[in-house]
Formats: structure tokens, C-alpha cells, sequence
């Protein structure tokens, strides 16, 4: 493939006595689901925090599409095109779907309306019922608040935000851990509607079949350490549990 | 999920109900109340000048309430309005009398032109803002809880102002100010009804159609997010506070105008007034939902309700407990409406 859309190299990162990450190296292609997996405390919470611009390393690089960067905050990631979608969504639950995808973003009427402030209330309408077309996600209604939807409802709007925003590169930590069969499969349908639309995604999960399922690539995180690199075609449930808790995969690609 | 088909952007018949049972259920309460005064007794009750009267004692309040509202749409409270619009309707008549060269003892009116009541104006609006502000930074840069932070400023400003005027009421207001703005009319409308209306109107407008009364909505409903939205979470605080202290320097203002004196003793239940207005009107007290309409039809309940009780002979004493048991419903309305949403 080409030049990573994302790439961390040698990332560390102590707290205290702590080595919570000790040369983990990670990367995203353009257009794919790469899933980043590991078990409790490999340091997996510590790596998106430092790729979504969260929380910087002591050491190790990070090059988005080849130009190495230093993000100091979340915004500085977004301003780059990356996106995180955290378990606790982030949403304003008393807004409408619209109204959060647009939330600090929002659109203006045209001319001096405008500037005066006043809000362009049905472009921002019209175009989030695109966007959620375009991603699958069905929402009753529009103008309900999104503390009326339910837990998979909310986690699509907050996906579609990001997806939104996030012209490379969308986060998802643990996206499915609150949900249940159909609403895990319809996020799961979303996060391949979101490679599909040319966003890679980045999916941190504990479900193995899932991330067999779903990612096209899989990273294992082993006590701070990147250990495998799997394609998920190639992998299996027994893979991912030797590679997670021995560090020894079967085959290693790239 | 092979259908696509877009979402329609209307509300379901079931949502709609919804909407008007719990949301507008205090709008009907209004309605039901002039309905049954104005059957009871159309003369007094219908009468202009009643109604002129009910509008002008809603003047004050619909102005302080519309300030409450936004605070209490970012899920604070301001206990403050009513200390602040004392402290400054005292610093502006105080200015005012030294600018036209009076005796602080004077009585009655003075002869300030427009120029000095401006200067009086102004420094009323300022004064109030700056307490918001102060009530704003508070809170925005040290977290302490809105309550505590505007129940201590509530005191500071009405100790502040008993300080500035020594304990006695300023008695002597310009003339000008009192017959053109107190008792003043414009069309056949008092004056200070339409400065209620105006600033209802104005501040409807900016909470509902910008963006800045957006993110007012947004800070309420999940700070954290609006922050992370990118949205200056600590200025908007800061700014929404401002406003409520800027209401209430325009109240003291209509105050002043009114009463032909400042009134350092009676604005201690305005806090009370308008919170449960605000609440009547459906704004909720968790924050992120509210309307300044609905807190308009908050503030005309019980003025409403005791005009028809001394009307109708009743007892007006009947009216606070009513009043007391309309809240009480109001707030469990509220309640149920979100356990109801939750389910959803």
C-alpha cells in the first residue's frame, strides 16, 4: 500500500512507575478499518489518547501522511482531519441530532443576518439528513432531542459526527461495549458505511469476533508494545488470544 | 440495513402530544384562568384599565425572568436579580441627584434633563452587568456551585447598597424620568410595558435564533462536550450571567421610574418570582431546555391568579398557596417528561 494516512512510531509513555507504553508502533492506511486490540493495561487508552492528540508521549514519533506532527490538544488532531468518538459520546443530549452534528460548527444564515449570529437552521437540517442517509443511520425523527434515542441511535449520531468533521480519520473507543446484538451491528454497519464514504476508522474493542468481523487489519497492544500485525482475513479468534497474552502470533504482515 | 430511505425532519402525531401535554400544559393553565375570571366577572376583569394594570405589574418581573431564564437554561440559578437591581437602582438615582446638584435628602422630583437620566440609565445597565459578570467569573473560573455564588452576591449587593444609600430609600427621582418613563405611554401603551416587551423580545430572539443562544442551550445540556465542541464554555457562562445582571439593571431602571424612589426593601422575593416563572414556563431545572415565551406565560400566572381572587373577593393570602402547589407540578411535570424521554 502507500504512504500511512497515520503513523506512530516508538511511542512511550510513563506515568510515575508506570511504563504504560514502550515502543508501541501503529498505523493507518487510507480507507480501512484497522482494529487496535490488547488486554487490560496494554496500554491501549494511553495510545488513542496520544493519536487523538489527548495526551502527548516522551518518546516516539507521529507523522500524519508523512509530515511528522505534534498535537498539543484533541482540536489541534481535528484540525488535522482526526476524530475520536469516546465511550461517553460527548453528546449534548437535550439537542437535536442536527444540532449536534453541527455543535461548534455551526452554519450561518448568509449576509449580515449572519454576521449578526443568526443561525442557518434548515442548511444544517437538510444537510445532516444527508449525512445520515449516506452513513444508513435511521433516526425517528429529526427534531426530537438525543436523549430520546436510544444507546445505539446516540452512538450513530455521535459516529456521523465525527465521520463528519474527521476528513482522514475517525477514533472509536469501545463504540459497541453498551450496546446490544442489533444496535452492535448497525455501529459496526456504520463504521464500514464510514471507510466506505473514505474515512479510515480506528476501532479499540475487547470483542475479538467482532474485530475479526469488521476490521480489515489488526494491531495487538502487549504491555506497551505493538506485537502483531495481523490481517483479519488471515486471523483467528486463537491468534488475537496467543498474540495478546504470549506476544507470539503465528505470522506477522508488513 | 439496505433501507435508506432519509428520515423525515417532522414530528410523529405520538411526539406532538407529547409536546402539548407536558410542554404546554401552562400556556392552557393561562388561557383556562382569564377564561373562567372573564365568565366570572367580564366588567372588572376584561376591563382596559385592569388589563393595563396587569401588564404593567408584569413589567419588572418579565424582565428579570427573561434573565433568569438563560441562566437557567445553562443549568445555574441567580439569586442575585433582585439585590442587584437594588444596588443599582440606588447607584443610579444616587448619580443622578449629585449630577442635577441636590440635597441627598430631597423628596419628591427633580428637574434632571434627559442627559443626566442617561447618564443615570447607563450607569444602572452597568452596574447590573458587572455584578453578572462578577456572579459569571465566579462560577465560570472557580466551579463553586451557582447557588452558593449568587446567594453571596445577593448579599454583597443589597449590603452594598443599604452601605451606599445609608439605609434609606433615595427618594427624589427626575421628573422627566418618573411622568415619561414611570407613568409615561406611547401609543396608548405605558412606556414601561413596552420596554418589558421590547427586551423579551430581543432576548427571545438571540436565544432561539443565534448561535450564541445555541450554545447556551449546548453548555446546559453537557458543558464538557460543548467543550470539547470547541465552544468557549467559560465565556458564554461568564456572558450568560452578564445578561441576567444586565436584566436587572434595566429592571431598576423601570424600578426607579416606577416608584418614583428606589426601593431597597422590596425586591427580596424577585429571585423567588422569577425562578418559579421560569420554571412554570417549562424551563428545566437540569438546564439545556427552556423557552423565554413559556417564561413569559410563567410570570403572568400569578399575577393573573391574584388579580382574579382580590377580584372575585377571595382571600388574596389563597393565591400563594396556589401558587406554592402550581410549582410543585410544574417541577414534577418536568420530571416525568424526562423519564418519559428516556424510555424512548
Amino acid at each position: 500500500m502507500n504512504q500511512p494516512l497515520l503513523e506512530a512510531a516508538g511511542i512511550s509513555r510513563t506515568f510515575g512507575h508506570v511504563q504504560a507504553l514502550n515502543g508501541a508502533d501503529f498505523k493507518v492506511y487510507p480507507g480501512e478499518i484497522v482494529a487496535l486490540i490488547g488486554d487490560n493495561g496494554a496500554g491501549k487508552s494511553t495510545l488513542v489518547k496520544i493519536l487523538s492528540g489527548a495526551d502527548r508521549p516522551d518518546g516516539g514519533l507521529l507523522k500524519v501522511e508523512g509530515q511528522e506532527v505534534r498535537f498539543t490538544s484533541p482540536l489541534e488532531a481535528q484540525m488535522n482531519g482526526i476524530a475520536t468518538v469516546y465511550q461517553d459520546l460527548a453528546l449534548a443530549p437535550d439537542l437535536t441530532p442536527a444540532e449536534n452534528l453541527f455543535l461548534g460548527r455551526e452554519l450561518m444564515k448568509p449576509g449580515i443576518l449572519g454576521r449578526l449570529g443568526f443561525l442557518n437552521r434548515k442548511a444544517m437540517q437538510a444537510q445532516s439528513v444527508k449525512q445520515f442517509a449516506m452513513l444508513g443511520v435511521q433516526l425517528k425523527s429529526q427534531r426530537v432531542s438525543i436523549a430520546s434515542l436510544s444507546g445505539g441511535q446516540r452512538q450513530s449520531v455521535a459516529i456521523a459526527r465525527a465521520a463528519m468533521w474527521a476528513r482522514k480519520l475517525v477514533i472509536l473507543d469501545e463504540p459497541t461495549a453498551a450496546l446490544g446484538v442489533v444496535q452492535t451491528a448497525r455501529v459496526l454497519e456504520l463504521c464500514k458505511r464510514v471507510r466506505d464514504a473514505g474515512t479510515s476508522v480506528v476501532l479499540i474493542s475487547h470483542n475479538m469476533p467482532q474485530v475479526l468481523e469488521v476490521a480489515d487489519r489488526i494491531q495487538v497492544l502487549r504491555l506497551g508494545q505493538t506485537v502483531a500485525d495481523l490481517k483479519s482475513s488471515e486471523a483467528s479468534v486463537d491468534d488475537l488470544v496467543r498474540a495478546m497474552t504470549s506476544g507470539q502470533a503465528k505470522e506477522v504482515v508488513r | 440495513m439496505t433501507n435508506e430511505t432519509a428520515i423525515a425532519p417532522t414530528e410523529t402525531a405520538e411526539e406532538k402530544m407529547l409536546r402539548l401535554v407536558t410542554g404546554g400544559w401552562t400556556f392552557f393553565l393561562l388561557i383556562a384562568l382569564v377564561a373562567v375570571f372573564l365568565v366570572l366577572r367580564p366588567a372588572q376583569f376584561g376591563s382596559a384599565y385592569n388589563i393595563q394594570q396587569l401588564a404593567i405589574n408584569a413589567a419588572i418581573l418579565l424582565v428579570l425572568a427573561t434573565g433568569q431564564t438563560y441562566v437557567i437554561i445553562t443549568a445555574g440559578i441567580d439569586l442575585s436579580v433582585g439585590s442587584v437591581l437594588v444596588f443599582a437602582s440606588v447607584v443610579s438615582a444616587k448619580l443622578m441627584l449629585m449630577l442635577s446638584g441636590v440635597d441627598g435628602t430631597t423628596y419628591g422630583t427633580t428637574a434632571a434633563g434627559w442627559d443626566i437620566i442617561a447618564i443615570g440609565i447607563a450607569a444602572a445597565l452597568v452596574t447590573g452587568a458587572v455584578w453578572g459578570a462578577l456572579n459569571g467569573l465566579l462560577i465560570a473560573l472557580t466551579r463553586i456551585q451557582p447557588l452558593i455564588v449568587t446567594l453571596g452576591t445577593m448579599g454583597m449587593a443589597l449590603g452594598g447598597a443599604q452601605i451606599l444609600s445609608g439605609g434609606v430609600d433615595v427618594r427624589a427621582m427626575p421628573e422627566l424620568l418618573v411622568t415619561q418613563v414611570g407613568s409615561g405611554r406611547f401609543l396608548g401603551i405605558p412606556m414601561l410595558v413596552i420596554i418589558a416587551m421590547v427586551t423579551v423580545v430581543l432576548a427571545g430572539i438571540v436565544l432561539h435564533l443565534t448561535r450564541f443562544g445555541l450554545h447556551v442551550f449546548a453548555v446546559g445540556s453537557n458543558e464538557e462536550a460543548s467543550r470539547r465542541s470547541g465552544i468557549p464554555t467559560r465565556a458564554r457562562l461568564i456572558q450568560v450571567y452578564a445578561i441576567s445582571g444586565l436584566m436587572a439593571g434595566i429592571a431598576a431602571v423601570m424600578s426607579n421610574a416606577r416608584f418614583s424612589t428606589t426601593t431597597i426593601n422590596g425586591h427580596a422575593m424577585d429571585n423567588l418570582a422569577t425562578i418559579s416563572a421560569v420554571v412554570l414556563g417549562g424551563t428545566s431545572l437540569f438546564g439545556g431546555a427552556g423557552t423565554v415565551f413559556g417564561t413569559v406565560i410563567g410570570v403572568f400566572i400569578p399575577i393573573i391568579l391574584l388579580n382574579g381572587f382580590v377580584i372575585l373577593g377571595i382571600p388574596p393570602f389563597w393565591q400563594t398557596v396556589a401558587m406554592g402547589a402550581v410549582l410543585i407540578l410544574a417541577v414534577w411535570i418536568d420530571q416525568l417528561k424526562r423519564r418519559l424521554r428516556k424510555r424512548g
